[in-house]
């Protein structure tokens, strides 16, 4: 039985991951169909080579954890629409830089905006969109709210720096989106997997704990999982086991990042500044209170609140299957588009550009 | 300009005459905009004299000489600009490569982004050395010689402004005397070299892959990196193999002469480091596959689009 080891050092050692290969291999007796809902997990399963080792009886299915790709596309042509006004001077992650709106006239990504004149910065934190508003004081910055329970802690803290330094033009732009929601939705339409892979940043925010209700609502194993090669391992042997015995419950991996509790201080410093909203996902429609919307006493940083922001409910590409891959029910490889009309060159959904997306994943490291 | 002094800069005529030596004729150019101007280990001067000579030494060319085209913004501080003169003269100098000829111009402030550099070089590639990525076939094996993505990391955390601990420099030098030594003695077993700037060792080895209708299967546990710019790496996260690097080169060689390319690099300050780490196969070309440090296989693609822009 290999021991877990919790220091980075050691999650790296050859001899622990040859060892977990060794006894998932020596495991596993039926086929499984375990869901790695965290786009971060997907490009470390990826990066790792772990699908060139693993044996076939376990299939990885990636979910809707890439919080770019879930961000509906009438929306993206709202960010653009946003980026275009004068001024406005935009704060994004990297992200979203090159992911396509629908629009075919003018600017049809962020990064296309920029290239025409449009004032936008990629930033690696809210507090840098917060020093910009404060150098620039004649702009208006937005900042574009993107991304799961592990971002939105800071961006709750940024909109509380700039209330206390009394900044008058910094404002966010929230689609932000709350994973257990998503997932339980997701298993209400369409329940065809036998063992959850959790995202490890997220879990670090919201506990192990946050998963019991999926767990036994959905009679779904639930493992917590750090992005080493070996935490992959470990989580996925841990997956097994729980799938071959018939049991279904949380566990936890990544001790040395998450605990079953959670940060219960970030969560209230989301609670302070957020409260949960329906919210639109690519490829799953709207689920209700799966999103997070500034609050009233905050609306002068609520971008939405400040200005007349169109939503156009536009529809997906034709012939662009990112809905059904988000769910897992299709591969890349399922999509006519993928690697002809739809390249990291020449995206036509999320799924191709962003970083964690799983057609980006697979294109960039699986057999084309 | 008293700092370029030589012969023919000094004759400030319209245009320097060289005396070349018999063999073909290499040229290249390139043109710097890197932002920002001053980063640890160099600066825009000496990355712009370091990248031209590379480009010539990489196809087995004596660098001769160099040009230097300079486009100042109004505004730029004298002492900036004589800081990065000053640089140019010493790469230059200590690399035994003069600049012969020159222009600069000065533009309104807002129309540059406080210089510009241009630099051109002529080179004399000898009789008997031919390289290339079409020379490149199958059983050669590729070496690096020295650690990646040092200049790639150093530019992200110099524009982001980031305080790192541990020395994450650019590695910008100039490499003619190392790809000499080497083509010196190969004897026509050095197939190509090529500086993976731009896109990092995937995306050159990927482009030599494809030219070269060749695979290429590459060991990542092998590949030189130093820890505190993995560890930059993986904290902004970047993916080391697509960062720039201005003063490595990849080097493919025979297996015969694999020993002795080693040993030649591994004398040299320049190719302390270098180290094996893949080798050319028969398979669909411009396939190229990495072994990763877990034990698995992975394909290895060219960077598209930009990553980070401005890094050169």
């Amino acid at each position: 039985m290999a021991e877990i080891r919790e220091s980075l050092g050691n999650m790296r050692d050859r001899g622990l991951i040859d060892e977990l290969l060794g006894e998932i291999t020596g495991r596993i007796k039926e086929p499984i169909r375990v869901m790695e809902v965290c786009g971060t997990h997907t490009m470390a399963i990826f990066r790792h080579g772990l699908r060139s080792m693993l044996p076939a009886k376990i299939e990885l299915i990636s979910g809707p954890g890439c919080p770019v790709c879930v961000t509906a596309a009438g929306q993206i042509d709202s960010f653009i629409d946003l980026a275009e006004r004068p001024g406005i001077h935009l704060a994004t992650f990297g992200d979203l830089y090159r992911v396509p709106g629908t629009a075919v006239v003018q600017s049809n990504s962020l990064a296309q905006a920029a290239a025409n004149g449009a004032k936008i910065d990629m930033v690696y934190s809210p507090m840098e969109a917060l020093a910009m508003a404060q150098a620039n004081p004649d702009e208006l910055v937005i900042f574009l709210g993107i991304g799961f329970e592990t971002t939105t802690p800071t961006v709750a803290a940024t909109i509380l720096a700039a209330q206390e330094a009394g900044v008058g033009n910094f404002a966010v732009y929230s689609v932000h989106k709350l994973m257990p929601p998503a997932l339980t939705a997701l298993f209400d339409e369409d329940m065809a997997i036998d063992g959850l892979l959790c995202p490890g940043h997220v879990s670090a925010i919201i506990g192990a704990q946050a998963y019991e209700p999926l767990a036994a609502r959905f009679g779904l194993p639930c493992v917590v999982g750090g992005f080493e090669a070996a935490d992959i391992l470990q989580a996925l042997l841990m997956l097994i086991k729980q799938h071959e015995s018939g049991v279904a419950k949380v566990e936890n991996a990544y001790t040395r990042v998450v605990s079953w509790e959670g940060n219960a201080r970030a969560r209230q410093v989301v609670d302070k500044v957020f409260r949960p909203g329906a919210a639109m996902w690519r490829g799953l429609g709207e689920i209700p209170a799966s999103g997070l919307e500034i609050r009233p006493e905050y609306q002068q940083y609520d971008a939405e609140s400040r200005l007349d922001l169109k939503q156009v409910e536009a529809s997906e590409p034709p012939g662009c299957l990112c809905g059904a891959i988000l769910k897992g029910l299709k591969s890349p490889k399922n999509c006519p588009l993928f690697g002809k009309r739809c390249t990291p060159v020449r995206p036509v959904g999320p799924c191709m550009v962003s970083s964690e997306g799983t057609c980006a994943a697979f294109y960039r490291y699986s057999e084309n | 300009m008293s700092g370029l002094d030589n012969p023919a800069l000094n004759e400030l005529e319209d245009c320097a005459l060289i005396d070349m030596p018999a063999g073909r004729l290499a040229f290249s150019t390139d043109s710097y905009v890197v932002d920002p101007i001053f980063f640890p280990g160099g600066n825009i001067g000496d990355l712009a004299v370091h990248g031209t000579i590379n480009d010539l030494a990489m196809r087995g060319a004596r660098p001769m000489a160099l040009s230097l085209g300079l486009i100042l913004e109004e505004g730029l501080p004298l002492a900036d600009l004589q800081k990065i003169i000053d640089s140019i003269a010493l790469a230059s100098k200590k690399a035994g490569v003069p600049i012969v000829t020159g222009d600069t111009k000065v533009v309104p402030h807002g129309k540059g982004d406080k210089i510009f550099i241009n630099t051109s070089g002529v080179g004399i590639v000898p009789a008997g050395v031919d390289l290339g990525a079409r020379q490149v076939r199958a059983g050669d094996t590729i070496i690096l010689s020295g650690t990646m993505a040092d200049h790639g990391i150093t530019i992200m955390v110099a524009r982001n402004k980031l305080a790192f601990e541990g020395d994450i420099r650019s590695d910008t030098q100039a490499l003619h005397n190392l790809t000499l030594a080497l083509s010196e003695r190969a004897n026509g077993a050095l197939h190509a070299m090529r500086d993976p700037t731009r896109g990092g060792v995937a995306t050159t080895l990927c482009e030599i892959a494809e030219m070269a209708e060749v695979s290429m299967i590459l060991d990542e546990a092998a590949i030189p990196i130093r820890p505190q710019v993995q560890s930059a790496c993986e904290l902004l996260g970047l993916e080391p193999l697509y960062l720039a690097n201005e003063g490595k080169c990849l080097v493919v060689v025979a297996e015969d002469f694999v020993d002795d390319a080693l040993r030649i690099m591994r004398q040299r300050p320049e190719g302390r480091d270098a180290a094996i780490i893949g080798r050319v196969e028969d398979g669909l070309a411009g396939r190229v596959e990495i072994t990763t440090l877990a034990g698995g296989r992975r394909l290895v693609t060219a960077l598209t689009g930009e990553p980070l822009p401005r890094i050169c």
